[in-house]
């Protein structure tokens, strides 16, 4: 239940976003962060953006997701 | 990332000239798994052991949880919660088995997945608020959002707990250790400063990711701290984690939640280690909104899950463990949570 994968913000609705990885998009609450911004990759958990992460953070990440067989 | 640096690191780990007796603590049960799925737990020096912590959430819930919402969702009212809290036995029956029974029981990605449940049956609609810090503000953020969008039959069943009380009370404990792998996602909410407590006791802890780069290099960095006396709490996940933790995520959780004595497995009740409902957002509150009748729990025979909980036991030194206890037929929460150690154990071994 403590998944937290990186995601990229694809839209911005208010404090709604939609949020997009591998192929992969889902609505996720944006109000737990300050200034997010479109393209701003994000740790999402439980439906929401918890933290800000580097590109170069997110790549690995995402990569290490693969290695362990997908998003769960 | 490349295979060599792994392997040096992997390397470094095995020589390191530790003193023996030495134990670390990994809090979280997503390192837990990581550690044990690339055969970390196998590289550590000679006397070095790393035991398992409070740090997975299905776990530390008292059976008395799962008897609350099993008697709710028996009245008819609708529960929604992490798909994880299901199969966890309570001291009589488990979510899962309500809901072959003909109960209306549905996991959900989201509590605002919860929310959507609740505006789309117009029944009244429970949430099983179970996680630490880094699932609380999310919990908040969804009862600021039943409020917006006036979803008046939806309510939060809560079993919030927070990490650094839990740690308070272990090192008070009899358990000996020389230093703790701190959670990589409850850090990106709290933040470093909420671990200061443990280098003032003389405890180094270092902040750490989840794969195997990250989880070496962080053990390496403990080993070294311990061996040269240095007591500090260092971040070793900057890319995700800001020494400051985050400010917003922490406000919201404080308008909706205020801390509380609360029971942890195997810990007993730690003061103002749990999150209720600030009288604002009391209406939100399962527990004054329904009559929740439950009765008193036997004691799970032979499960030793609180033991393994505290870092006094491994797994295997279960009774149970692996015989009458197994993924696909759990006795305890430790077997049932995909981040327990008593799962991990017998997965990854
Ligand atoms: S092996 Fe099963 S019965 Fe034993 S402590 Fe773990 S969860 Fe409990």
């Amino acid at each position: 239940m403590c998944l937290a994968v990186p995601m990229k913000v694809v839209e911005i609705n208010g404090d709604m976003g939609v949020v997009e990885s591998a192929g992969l998009r889902r609505e996720a609450g944006l109000m737990l962060l300050d200034r997010v911004k479109l393209g701003d990759w994000v740790i999402v958990h439980a439906g929401f953006a918890i933290s800000k992460l580097t590109k170069k953070q997110a790549r690995e990440t995402l990569a290490i997701f693969a290695e362990m067989g997908g998003l769960g | 990332m490349a295979e060599t640096k792994l392997k040096r690191l992997a390397a470094a780990l095995r020589a390191f000239p530790a003193r023996p007796g030495t134990q670390f603590m990994e809090v979280c049960g997503t390192h837990t798994v990581a550690i044990r799925r690339a055969g970390i737990h196998k590289l550590l020096p000679d006397g070095v052991k790393l035991v398992s912590g409070p740090g997975c959430p299905v776990c530390v819930s008292p059976d008395r949880l799962i008897d609350e919402a099993a008697a709710l969702a028996r009245q008819g009212v609708v529960i929604t919660s992490f798909g994880d809290m299901l199969r966890v036995p309570g001291s009589r029956t488990s979510l899962d088995r309500e809901r072959a029974a003909g109960a209306d029981v549905r996991a959900v990605y989201s509590p605002l997945d919860a929310l959507a449940v609740a505006a789309a049956t117009g029944k009244e609609t429970v949430f099983l608020a179970v996680g630490f810090e880094t699932t609380a503000p999310a919990i908040a953020a969804a009862a600021l959002k039943a409020r917006e969008r006036k979803i008046a039959n939806f309510s939060l069943l809560t079993a919030l707990r927070l990490v650094p009380p839990a740690l308070k009370a272990l090192i008070s404990s009899n358990i000996e250790l020389a230093g703790f792998l701190l959670p990589g996602h409850v850090s990106a909410i709290i933040g470093k400063p909420a671990y200061e407590f443990l280098a003032a006791r003389g405890l180094p802890g270092v902040i750490a990711g989840f794969d195997p780069e990250a989880i070496l290099t962080s053990l390496l960095l403990l080993l070294e701290m311990h061996e040269k006396g240095v007591r500090r709490i260092v971040n070793n996940y900057p890319g995700v984690v800001r020494d400051e933790g985050n400010e917003r995520s922490r406000a919201v959780l404080a308008e909706v939640f205020a801390p509380a004595d609360a029971e942890w497995r195997g810990l007993g009740v730690i003061p103002r280690s749990g999150l209720e409902l600030r009288p604002a957002y009391a209406g939100l509150d399962a527990r004054r909104r329904f009559r929740i009748v439950t009765e008193e729990a036997p004691p799970r025979r032979g499960c030793r899950c609180g033991d393994v909980l505290r870092g006094r036991i491994d797994p295997p030194a279960c009774p149970l463990f692996n015989k009458a206890c197994r993924p696909d037929s759990p006795v305890g929460p430790c077997m049932v949570s995909a981040e327990g150690s008593c799962s991990a154990w017998v997965l990854y071994e």
